[in-house]
């Protein structure tokens, strides 16, 4: 009898401090993600000002300069936000219309052969180091146009983001109900219009999300870039020559002992933006989600 | 007609996935075929030799498998004791509560810090906690780089696992607390058994993450050419090598990066694709 009691004890103590021994590390498992957060903010928002979203990324000599006046460093990430705009554009450009295509083949062709090597040629592409991919890039857009360019870095980035678009776009295609299409077909509307005039519209939700998390992904990829658009001092629009871009700056400005103070606003930048990214992504998620 | 045209574009657009896949096979052997004539497959992947002096250049890939493998290891390892208790949070006693969703929306958060500013926040918030406990005097090498890719392997692996937790059955679940089980018993007893192979599976997948992390590691290994000594020694990994010496390379130390690439793509290629046949097999 006292055995049994005792035992019962004993299991449900284990129980209570298993239990609270999950929801202690479960948050601690959230403090990364705002200490990280904290950390920035806190070394970053000096240089948050006006000239930081206007002007190119300081010399170093100007840098220097300015420290040694003890004032602000000066000149900001101009040359890396227009960089970054048109890198990860010309990638939107190349990866969505494929992807979304591959996607509904994919989800148009459940059980073929075919469709199965895709997706898995696709879950593969995705597992593809990111470095690996800039040595793609390289080969394949540096080598023959003989220099480091924005399109090289947008094409290592395009690649980055297909699988996830493709994924996406399947996955949101697979849920919308069967008699969405067969009242389309059965009205008389072509396979065509049926597509993209029914399921695509329906499924706009999931797309969205889809692509605001890919562009969120690859935003802050550097080492791709780093084999592909290189960088540069001015801002650049021409696609064919070498560009900077955030995460490329941050690199920078980590590299260069005068200029490393601007690391933390650079960086707090990059993460506000893919923040928001992310939440937009889920706001757009809740609102069109399909029931 | 019209219909035609729209399908085979559609056709044209998957098969592109098939190009663009033996496209990179296709370059990355190309051009990494220098290297290995020159010092014979075998003989690169397993020579921890990496002298790129023109009088006695040699050039081989151990140091740095053994560098990758150690990193990545070592992080699963340290990631396992958060990412569970996450995974059992969100998937399990949580299951389906706003506070799991909350935990969860938190954990995955991490997963969009870029790595650059996991290797900035590691340079200057982990690296000064290893010097001061006198583990290493610079702060830098394997245990300083895979303790920041734990944290950044995290949420892949804690989300997945809480996948396979909550697709247990409630049936099974509910005849062990009937027969009197406490939680931690339906969950050591049943949920887990139910689940491990799916579990196993997340895991490996977050090793193939840790695997081609670049940036973070790349500021935090030390960056030195040999193969790390003891978990404080600085060494390098396939992709820290790659990142800090493509810029300067040329000639046979180039394809002798590009053979490090097609290697690593190899080693994640077949970590990732076992990984999705298991969770393919699990789930269907």
């Amino acid at each position: 009898m006292g055995y049994g009691v005792s035992k019962l004890r004993f299991r449900n103590w284990k129980n209570k401090a298993f239990y609270i021994f999950v929801c202690v590390m479960s948050g601690i498992t959230m403090f990364p993600l705002f200490f990280i957060i904290w950390e920035l903010i806190k070394k970053g928002y000096k240089q948050f000002n006006y000239s930081f979203f206007t002007e190119v990324a300081p010399t170093s000599m100007d840098a220097m300069l300015a420290k040694m006046s003890d004032s602000v460093i000066p000149g900001g990430v101009l040359n890396g936000i227009t960089g970054s705009l048109l890198i990860l554009g010309m990638a939107i450009v190349f990866a969505i219309p494929v992807g979304i295509l591959a996607g509904i083949y994919l989800s148009e062709k459940k059980e073929s052969r075919f469709a199965g090597i895709i997706r898995f040629l696709t879950d593969l592409v995705q597992g593809i180091p990111s470095i690996v991919v800039g040595i793609i890039a390289y080969a394949w857009v540096v080598k023959p146009m003989h220099g480091y360019s924005a399109l090289a870095g947008s094409v290592a980035l395009a690649i980055m983001m297909l699988p996830l678009v493709i994924r996406s776009t399947e996955e949101t295609l697979n849920m919308l109900p069967v008699s969405l299409k067969e009242a389309g077909l059965a009205l008389g509307a072509s396979y065509t219009n049926v597509i993209l005039k029914i399921l695509l519209p329906s499924a706009f939700g999931g797309l969205f999300t889809g692509i605001l998390l890919a562009v969120s992904r690859i935003m802050g990829e550097t080492a791709p870039l780093m084999l592909t658009a290189l960088g540069a001092a001015a801002v650049n629009w021409d696609w064919s020559k070498p560009t900077s871009s955030l995460p490329l700056l941050i690199w920078e400005f980590y590299n260069d002992p005068n200029l490393i103070d601007l690391i933390w606003s650079s960086s707090l930048l990059l993460l506000l933006l893919i923040l928001t990214l992310n939440l937009i992504a889920k706001q757009v998620a809740n609102k069109w989600k399909i029931q | 007609m019209k219909d035609k045209i729209f399908k085979s574009l559609l056709f044209f657009a998957a098969a592109l996935i098939l190009i663009l896949t033996a496209g990179i096979v296709y370059s990355l052997v190309i051009r990494s075929t220098d290297a290995f004539a020159r010092f014979g497959f075998w003989q690169f992947v397993t020579s921890p030799e990496w002298d790129p002096r023109p009088e006695s250049e040699h050039y081989g890939a151990l140091s740095f498998i053994v560098g990758t493998l150690m990193t990545s290891v070592l992080a699963l390892f340290f990631c396992i004791p958060f990412s569970f208790p996450v995974a059992l949070f969100t998937g399990e006693y949580f299951k389906g509560k706003k506070v799991a969703s909350l935990v969860g929306s938190v954990v995955n958060l991490l997963a969009g810090i870029p790595s650059i500013v996991y290797g900035l926040w590691g340079f200057y918030t982990l690296r000064p906690i290893i010097i001061s406990l006198g583990l290493n005097e610079q702060g830098f090498g394997v245990l300083t780089a895979s303790l920041v890719l734990a944290i950044m392997i995290i949420p892949y692996a804690s989300s997945l696992t809480s996948e396979f937790l909550s697709m247990v059955p409630n049936d099974l679940k509910e005849g062990a607390y009937s027969l009197g089980a406490t939680r931690l018993e339906v969950i050591s007893r049943v949920s887990f058994p139910a689940a491990a192979s799916g579990i196993l599976a997340s895991y490996i997948l977050a090793l193939g993450r840790a695997l081609g992390e670049t940036m973070a590691v790349t500021m935090l290994i030390g960056n030195t050419n040999n193969i790390p000594s003891s978990l404080i020694d600085t060494g390098n990994t396939m992709a820290s090598v790659i990142a800090n010496q493509f810029g300067e390379a040329s000639g046979l130390k180039l394809s002798s990066l590009i053979a490090i690439g097609l290697l690593l793509f190899l080693i994640t290629a077949v970590i990732n694709s076992i990984a999705k046949l298991a969770m393919k097999r699990i789930k269907s």
